[in-house]
């Protein structure tokens, strides 16, 4: 299985003259920065999937919206496709690059233009990274809520576009909770803002629409986020347990009780031995599972929820319970989640992350299914879950160096998305389809589905010209790869264009 | 075909406490039929369910009228997964009711307007209470919804899960959208649990100083899920934990007022909104920090500042009605004429014209042949 851009299943993308393009562009906009040296765009060949590389024919980076109007305005006019990329730790390969393409780099759009503490709302340029923004709020008690793993370097404008989540979604929502007002340049290079500070606007949600649309639509100028209150207390509760199923079913007894964490996160064994090798959070290595549940609010209600929690964990069978003694320790615990991901990667060559969500019922027979899965395929996963809102992070170890390994933990990965949408889930919680799950697209939706999604894009980019090939496949795709071809090879809709 | 995701896995048990069923009736096929025919003879459809909320846009002028009510039913229902999935026609106030009975809620508390409203209808209109600018609105707690195309077809989009970024977000854009893209006839929702405790203020105050101490109040997390202000005073609504309603009540004062204060502000019950008054009734949605537009009238204030109700005698003329949604555009805003009695040409405030354009071409695309409620939001599509 091959990832990169197919012009035979995604489409064909015209050939244009390199100079004259570049020509073009500096005609409009002459300060406009355009790399187009192979060593200049080595670093923007790939994004946090890394094992999917493409050199683009141009990097633009500009630094004014003129210029991002500019840019598309002749892109548009010499049908030259533009794929955007933020900070570029997407770990789907949204933002891998067309060779026939430009890569449109917003990475100099990087200044917060207001925060206002009183009307708790900051507007930034898509290129401020998630945590400035919290940083930027904290002297005033606030924080911007969504917290990817990778808030560190994530830029707001790549969150817009993969409605990104993090570990307080359960209680905080996600980015589509959390974002109130973009402004987006469209690919004829017109400027349009949807949504606001008032709480809603008149016409279609199309704000919601751009959330997570992967670049597809437009291009992300300025987001206005919500902020915060920051939580007077947060406490962390972490509870081992000898049995996974035993702590999939506390999760659900936690949520059945009324109480709404503000994080609730699982770890299997073999995810909590490589967090505490790395982070030495004080993590039991022996246990099978351990639930980290943080309570925050009001410190009378905290205190209450913790000891409600606790006896619900107690009456789960959780073997150990152990409350963060101080705000050090709460962090530590933390640290060791949050570091999973490089942690798994230091105990083996490569790791391929998977983003299933499923009905958090289903979360004891799809950890036995995952299992099967990796003993068939003769690779371990570790596995690491938002549990309290369904979304599991199966962790596939290999070596690349190992003939056909990748090859096989990508199957093994398509298995195991197949397996969360069986159980009534999908593909991807926050990580995006991208180029990565393209075919397992075919496997969610329909080839009715997948056609409307198609009348969606063409009523913004007619001419897909905007990040062609990702997100959703081409119906000529999934009838290759998808689960169309065990219909008898028969496919709906002969006479529809397979674009 | 056969929707993968439709395949009832078999080693679903229901847990416990376990899902609950209830039947009710699926209509879908009789529903997708008639769109079939309308969308062959390329004859617009009014769509309706409980019919409460017809004032609150233009007027469909449609020779037929497509029923949701037959559709009905709670479909899925697991308190464990804080997700309900309810047929289009159901009643809202049924499914108010099971989830109560779970101890649950729809957070965003939607207006009825009516005993017959339907679920259906409530997401099409898109209207939140007054928790809204605290918990959230009604698209963010739709997770899916099953669609009926101009084509007659049914499609799913989203699904239970609380996270879900594959494809487009159709199911939200579906909500408020009034019908005009699609006929809705399954909605899956995020249900939250009821706060443990509550507690209703009302504190004497100017509007100005309720504005001030709202800014500060908002700025520490305190569990304040309601703040209006009548005029002569500000009312507030406090829900969470025992400890912090009852610390929070103790501290702001004011004193204790009926909590049906804010069932009859979201269903429209207050005098402000009486029937007998003939005064065009506005809804001003702003950003909570702008000044009010300097409008003659008398106001009631919502959401802590962002909705604003305006009567005003002198708003009867479509060229004052363009005046308020100017004023409302100016300070970052949009008005809606909200009157029962209206027939404004255009209630809803105009969009500009790239904004404009692309509304056109999603129609466009989503319902070529114009055959769901057409005009319902502008008069031109």
């Amino acid at each position: 299985m091959n990832l990169l851009y197919d012009e035979r299943l995604d489409g064909e993308i015209e050939s244009v003259d390199k100079a004259s393009l570049i020509a073009a562009i500096q005609a409009v906009a002459p300060k406009l920065t355009l790399l187009d040296r192979e060593e200049d765009l080595r670093p923007f060949e790939c994004d946090g999937l890394a094992a999917y590389r493409t050199l683009p024919m141009l990097v633009a980076l500009p630094t004014t919206l003129a210029e991002v109007e500019a840019l598309m305005r002749v892109c548009y006019e010499h049908g030259v496709p533009v794929v955007t990329r933020g900070a570029g730790t997407g770990l789907s390969g949204g933002a891998l690059p067309l060779e026939k393409g430009v890569l449109l780099v917003m990475s100099r759009f990087n200044r917060i233009l207001e925060l206002d503490p009183d009307a708790r709302i900051a507007r930034v340029q898509p290129g401020v990274r998630n945590l400035a923004i919290s940083e930027a709020a904290a002297p005033h008690g606030l924080y911007y809520a969504p917290d990817p793993s990778s808030q560190i370097a994530c830029s707001i404008g790549g969150n817009v576009a993969e409605n990104a989540g993090g570990v307080h979604c359960l209680k905080y929502g996600l980015t589509v909770h959390n974002v109130i007002g973009v402004e987006i340049v469209t690919i004829e290079g017109e400027r349009m803002r949807l949504g606001g500070e008032a709480l809603d606007s008149p016409g279609f949600d199309l704000l919601a629409l751009f959330m997570g649309s992967e670049g597809m639509l437009g291009v992300v100028t300025e987001v206005t986020v919500k902020l915060l209150p920051k939580p007077e207390v947060a406490k962390v509760l972490m509870a081992c347990f000898d049995d996974v199923e035993r702590a999939g079913k506390a999760v659900g007894d936690i949520i059945a009780a009324g109480c709404i964490p503000g994080g609730l996160e699982m770890m299997d064994n073999l995810a909590i031995r490589a967090a505490e090798d790395f982070v030495h959070a004080g993590y039991p290595v022996e246990a099978e599972a351990i639930l980290l549940c943080e309570l925050d609010g009001v410190e009378a209600d905290v205190h209450a929820d913790c000891e409600r929690v606790r006896g619900l964990l107690e009456a789960a069978g959780a073997t150990q319970i152990q409350l963060a003694r101080d705000d050090a320790e709460r962090q530590l615990f933390w640290a060791g989640r949050k570091a999973a991901f490089p942690a798994v990667g230091r105990m083996s060559p490569d790791y391929y992350c998977m983003d299933g969500t499923i009905p958090r019922r289903e979360l004891p027979r799809v950890l036995k299914g995952i299992n099967e899965l990796s003993q068939r395929y003769g690779l371990r996963v570790a596995n690491v879950f938002h549990a309290g809102d369904g979304n599991l992070h199966p962790l596939i170890l290999f070596d690349a160096n190992q003939a056909d390994e990748l090859e096989t933990a990508e199957t093994l990965g398509g298995k195991i998305l197949e397996l969360c949408v069986e159980a009534g889930g999908s593909i991807t919680g926050e990580h995006g389809v991208g180029r990565e799950k393209l075919n397992q697209m075919c496997t969610q939706f329909a080839a009715d589905e997948l056609t409307l999604f198609h009348a969606v894009k063409a009523a913004f980019d007619e001419r897909r010209l905007l990040n062609p090939g990702k997100n959703i496949p081409t119906l000529a795709r999934c009838a290759e790869f998808g689960a169309m071809h065990v219909h008898h090879g028969e496919l709906p809709h002969p006479e529809l264009p397979r674009f | 075909m056969t929707h993968l995701q439709d395949q009832q896995p078999e080693y679903t048990a229901p847990g416990d406490p376990g899902p609950t069923f209830d039947a009710g009736h699926d209509d879908s096929e009789a529903l997708c039929e008639r769109v079939r025919r309308a969308h062959h003879e390329r004859s617009p459809l009014r769509i309706v369910g409980g019919d409460t909320k017809a004032f609150y846009g233009r007027r469909v002028e449609a020779a037929h009228e497509l029923s949701t009510t037959g559709h009905h039913g709670i479909v899925h229902y697991d308190p464990v997964e804080l997700v309900a999935t309810v047929r289009a026609g159901t009643r809202l106030a049924v499914l108010e009711r099971t989830l109560a009975d779970s101890g649950q809620q729809l957070a965003f508390e939607p207006p009825h307007f009516g005993d017959s409203a339907t679920v259906g209808g409530m997401v099409a209109a898109g209207l939140s209470g007054p928790r809204r600018p605290w918990a959230g609105a009604v698209r963010d707690f739709v997770l899916g919804v099953r669609v009926i195309t101009f084509e007659g077809k049914s499609l799913r989009f989203g699904g239970e899960v609380m996270k879900n970024v594959a494809g487009y977000d159709l199911s939200r854009l579906m909500v408020g959208a009034q019908g005009t893209l699609g006929v809705l006839t399954e909605v899956s929702f995020k249900v939250l649990p009821l706060p443990p405790a509550q507690a209703c203020l009302r504190l004497e105050l100017p509007l100005e100083s309720a504005r001030q101490r709202l800014g500060e109040w908002g700025r520490r997390p305190l569990p304040i899920t309601g703040a209006a202000h009548d005029g002569k005073a500000l009312h507030i609504r406090l829900e969470g934990g025992e400890g912090s309603v009852a610390a929070t009540s103790a501290s702001l004062g004011g004193d204790e007022e009926d909590p049906g204060f804010w069932s009859d502000l979201r269903e429209q019950r207050l005098p402000f909104f009486a029937h007998n008054d003939s005064r065009p009734l506005w809804r001003l949605s702003l950003p909570a920090r702008a000044r009010l537009p300097a409008l003659e009238g008398d106001w009631l204030i919502d959401w802590a500042g962002a909705q604003c109700w305006l009567r005003s005698e002198g708003t009867r003329s479509e060229e004052s009605g363009i005046q308020i949604q100017e004023a409302a555009v100016a300070v970052g805003g949009h008005a809606t004429r909200f009157d029962r009695e209206g027939s404004a040409d255009s209630p809803f405030t105009p969009l500009p014209p790239t904004l404009a354009k692309y509304h056109r071409q999603l129609k466009a695309r989503l319902d070529p042949h114009a055959i769901f409620n057409p005009g319902r939001l502008y008069s031109d599509w």
